[in-house]
């Protein structure tokens, strides 16, 4: 099973929901689940493939699509670019369990899932500038449609405001990739054939910043980042965790495989104002989440806070930043859709508030034991305690980090610690309030559903996968980091 | 492959609770209390092994950085393995009879109880802080859900503090990976053995007119936060009193008969031998910290009215001599004689202590579980005529944390104080102070609970039944044996003890 079936599940999966008569409509999701699996299996398959043959040959598919402009449909898969379709998978089977409720015109939901799910494959396997940047734009416009119709506080500024955003920094990346493909001599898109050329040091001294902008707004890069908490909080459960959980990795996805390696010189000149930005980033969203009322607005602003440690990863650009930035998109990936899904699934669609004075009234640790659990321990995950996915991440960014920028160090310390403060008044609000015997008694909330148990017990066990035994993963993304794409970052002094 | 499976059992026990939706609250504790004697089977079929590592199991972490899942058991370890079995069925059998106690509870006891397993066994920072921190997630829900009133706040700063406490300890190895690329307990205490660690990081971290000793000095003063909040030693002991009061007092038997005890191990295994090169210069702070504790934990104690917070202080009080005996060591190590004896001292103070001290919170297990109403010294009286075995087993355990020569508590404070009496004379001769202190607010406490005229709500209260007699029997014969062959226990830790000289001897 070649890792093409990612691409091809997801958007055969939309042509069946499409097709779908209007009785079945219910049937929508079942096709969802079905085209999730299907997507994750071949990733896992592909991962193991690699994982047991490390020295053949990394797949690849090149076929010419507009050959006049030099314009390749070229897919290839690295070790990053399978751990990252397999996080893919993992968020979107979680999605569709996540949104097995959805009753709203669920064929039209699952459509645009699916059409998101399948772009952000595309962007992960393409090794054509171009394609990739298709890719990219697919995923924009479902965006907008799922917040927009199935979304709630806000719904048309939410959405507005985020795919603003996003046309705005595709802008960006488009003017980058444009200067490069001249530059280059305008034959062909294929990235590697970009990466290898040098371009002038004055050129890259501008377009490095653009382009790296252009993709850093999609990873909620500190002051960029504003759309993220009103998108994800807007956005109905499915479309937040896909929003937090893969959607901000494409913009770190694209910064690490695109603007770096074409650009490293810019690079050079311009990696402390990166690190200064991912650590402000990670402070400020750490201190913002600690001041807000809504379950939803505090796990929008950590996502905030954790993308900056996937930036400060990759400023730092050597083996043990760039390997603790990948590794942090997966854990924040995972426990993102975790957080999200609880609060806005499993506690939403039955309290009807994420207020976190008016949930205390709910008794939830009482009356709906199994997502307090739930959410305590993706709070131990989101807060990066040993054992969990987070963990590894963390402290792979900070070993490199201490390494390029040691003084940094100080204040991403304060980053953590602020973090632990707000997970846990979040967790304790929301699921452990303090009452009086005298209150009225909580009224008895329906119990967890099986698609809701399965999907939470799906990101939990592997985030603790990972967090217990991270070596596979990272043996992958050390056999994606050897690609010629990185040689020029990874020799940087 | 047996290490690996000890500490399996219990999270697949925590497991299968968490799934059998149709255990009522006496099956669970049931279910519960049988299962965690399978580690105890485990642990004592390992016992049966001789020689230096009795059982060791390895598994890559992250390639090519030298971080790996690295257990291994010997003698030290596996005392304090036997402790936790022993200490956990304890306080799962003390909870059967609790109201409160359901299938969450007992799921976060076995869970807590398969992180100490990892604690007690891992030579390698990363799995050691992967099982410490995790101890602390089943600790502090215990207390917060099934805790008393103030519990929500005696939880939070439990938590935070010991959290803080473990960011510095992270800080601290990070800093020693990056200088000498390895974390693994073993590696890191023949380097310092051989002198390294501390040029390695200065190399690393050059700071300008900072000689290279200093910069050992602040990462070990950062690990060293770290433990002494589990120990704890003052000043880092606010979080205890309130979390061991408002804890329910099972939970209570963990937490002082085994969390702190993580505190003395990784003093003694980790801190040890991994700054054995600056332990001259951290010992006058380390002997001032721990003749403090030693002190104020009695002081404490004597002015406590609540039982619970009396017997919580007694526990500070006691941990402080494992802390003069290791804050001795650091001060010399030229006598290998009194050394050794300050070292067996630690070992066994913090096993017997371990038991004794969960005894007697068991005894006010009783007494709570007989009514409801104050807890404090002068809320009993006269209790010897209504509950007369209570009141011996119990008054055993009471002599036995008193220090009483035949009973297990004598010998691990006699050896350290052996021991500290020829490296650090003053030190020694202060804290013989807590001593006396010791016995004052303990024969206090017998005379008011025990003795005098009866209190009229006690009059109804039934003795010991059948249960509660064979469970102060086990531990009264575990304190009377170490007491009487303390043998025992030192065959199992002599050749860790002698391994631990060989790397702390002394500068040439």
């Amino acid at each position: 099973m070649n890792p093409a079936w990612t691409i091809l599940s997801a958007f055969a999966g939309v042509l069946l929901v499409l097709l779908l008569p209007s009785r079945f409509a219910g049937l929508a999701r079942v096709i969802a689940l079905a085209a999730s699996i299907v997507g994750v299996v071949a990733a896992a398959a592909g991962c193991l493939q690699r994982l047991t043959h490390p020295e053949a040959k990394v797949w690849d598919l090149n076929l010419p699509w507009v050959p006049e402009l030099g314009i390749h449909f070229h897919l290839s898969a690295n070790g990053i670019s399978l751990t990252l379709l397999l996080l893919t998978g993992l968020v979107a089977v979680a999605g569709v369990l996540f949104s097995w409720n959805v009753s709203h015109r669920p064929r039209a939901f699952f459509a645009w899932f699916l059409t998101i799910i399948g772009g952000v494959y595309g962007v992960f396997l393409s090794r054509d500038v171009f394609l990739l940047f298709v890719c990219y734009e697919v995923v924009i416009l479902p965006k907008y449609m799922l917040i927009a119709i199935w979304g709630s506080t806000n719904k048309e500024y939410g959405a507005m405001k985020l795919t603003m955003y996003s046309i705005g920094g595709s802008a960006l990346i488009l003017i980058g990739l444009v200067v490069a493909y001249a530059a280059a001599g305008a034959t062909s898109f294929d990235l590697d054939f970009l990466a290898s050329v040098t371009y002038s040091s004055s050129l890259q001294a501008w377009a490095f910043p653009v382009l790296f902008l252009g993709f850093a707004v999609l990873a909620g890069m500190w002051p960029f980042h504003t759309w993220a908490p009103t998108g994800h909080v807007a956005a109905p459960t499915a479309a937040s965790m896909l929003l937090a959980g893969v959607v901000m990795k494409l913009g770190a996805y694209g910064a690490l495989c695109v603007a770096m390696p074409l650009f490293p010189q810019g690079f050079e000149q311009w990696k402390w104002a990166i690190a200064l930005l991912a650590v402000v980033g990670i402070v400020y969203g750490a201190l913002t989440a600690l001041a807000q009322k809504d379950l939803k607005f505090v796990i929008g602003y950590s996502s905030v806070s954790h993308m900056g440690f996937v930036l400060l990863g990759l400023a730092v650009a050597n083996q043990w930043g760039l390997r603790g930035a990948i590794l942090q998109m997966i854990s924040h990936g995972i426990i993102a859709g975790l957080l999200f899904g609880i609060a806005g699934r499993v506690v939403y669609e039955r309290t009807h508030t994420r207020d976190l004075t008016e949930l205390q009234a709910f008794d939830l640790w009482k009356s709906l034991p199994g997502a307090a659990i739930a959410f305590t321990l993706a709070t131990a995950a989101s807060m990066g305690l040993p054992g969990f996915s987070g963990f590894v991440a963390e402290i792979s960014v900070v070993i490199g980090l201490w390494r390029a920028f040691p003084w940094l160090t100080l204040a991403v310390a304060i980053g953590i610690i602020i973090t632990g403060a707000f997970s846990l008044r979040a967790m304790h609000r929301a699921f452990f309030p303090v009452r009086k015997p005298s209150d009225t008694p909580a009224q008895i909330l329906p119990s967890l559903t099986w698609s809701e148990i399965s999907a939470i017990s799906l990101l939990l066990v592997v985030s603790l996968a990972i967090g217990i035994y991270p070596k596979p993963w990272v043996v992958l993304i050390d056999d994606g980091l050897r690609s010629s794409l990185f040689h020029s970052i990874l020799s940087l002094p | 492959m047996i290490l690996l499976l000890l500490i399996l059992v219990p999270f697949l026990g925590a497991a299968l609770l968490g799934v059998w939706s149709g255990a009522d609250r006496r099956n669970a504790g049931r279910f519960a209390l049988l299962w965690s004697l399978l580690p105890l089977a485990c642990v004592a079929w390992v016992g049966g092994r001789s020689g230096g590592v009795m059982e060791e199991w390895k598994l890559e972490w992250i390639p090519d950085a030298g971080m790996d899942l690295c257990f291994t058991v010997d003698g030290i370890s596996w005392l304090f393995l036997i402790l936790t079995c022993l200490v956990v069925s304890f306080s799962l059998a003390a909870s059967l009879s609790s109201e409160r106690a359901n299938r969450a509870y007992f799921s976060l006891i076995l869970i807590l109880e398969g992180a100490l397993f990892g604690v007690f066994t891992a030579r390698h920072f990363i799995p050691w802080f992967l099982c410490w921190e995790l101890t602390l997630i089943p600790s502090y829900l215990l207390i917060r859900l099934w805790g008393g009133s103030g519990a929500p706040r005696a939880a939070l700063r439990f938590f935070i503090m010991t959290l803080g406490g473990s960011a510095f300890m992270l800080v601290g190895f990070l800093s020693l990976q990056l200088s000498v690329g390895t974390m693994d307990f073993t590696k890191l205490g023949n380097l310092a053995a051989l002198h390294q660690l501390a040029p390695a990081l200065s190399k690393t971290f050059p700071v300008a007119g900072m000689a290279p000793q200093t910069l050992l000095v602040i990462v070990a003063l950062a690990v060293f936060l770290g433990l002494a909040v589990k120990l704890p030693v003052v000043p880092f002991h606010a979080w205890l009193p309130a979390a061991y009061a408002e804890a329910p007092t099972p939970v209570t038997m963990l937490l002082t008969g085994l969390l702190s005890k993580m505190g003395v191990y990784g003093l003694l295994r980790i801190f040890l031998p991994v700054f054995a090169e600056v332990l001259p210069s951290l010992a006058p702070l380390l002997t001032a910290l721990a003749v403090a504790t030693v002190l104020l934990g009695a002081v404490a104690a004597l002015a406590q009215t609540d039982l619970k917070r009396m017997i919580a202080y007694s526990s500070v009080n006691h941990l402080g001599y494992c802390a003069l005996a290791i804050a001795a060591v650091a001060a010399a190590q030229t006598d290998r004689g009194a050394v050794s004896a300050a070292l067996s001292g630690t070992v066994l103070q913090a096993i017997n202590h371990g038991i004794i001290a969960s005894s007697l919170f068991f005894g006010i297990h009783i007494l709570e579980s007989r009514g409801d109403g104050p807890r404090g010294l002068r809320d009993f009286g006269g209790l010897r005529v209504q509950m007369p075995v209570f009141c011996g087993v119990s008054g055993i355990a009471v002599f036995a944390s008193l220090g009483l020569p035949g009973l297990s508590g004598f010998i691990g404070e006699f050896l350290i104080f052996k021991g500290t009496f020829t490296l650090t004379p003053w030190a020694a001769v202060i804290s013989v102070i807590g001593l006396l202190l010791t016995a004052v607010f303990l024969l206090r406490m017998i005379r008011l609970v025990f003795h005098g005229p009866l209190a009229a709500r006690l009059a109804k209260w039934p003795d010991l039944g059948t249960g509660e007699r064979a469970l102060f029997g086990l531990a009264i014969a575990l304190i009377v044996i170490p007491g009487l062959w303390p043998q025992a226990l030192l065959q199992f830790s002599n050749t860790g003890i002698l391994q631990l000289l060989d790397l702390l001897r002394p500068i040439p």
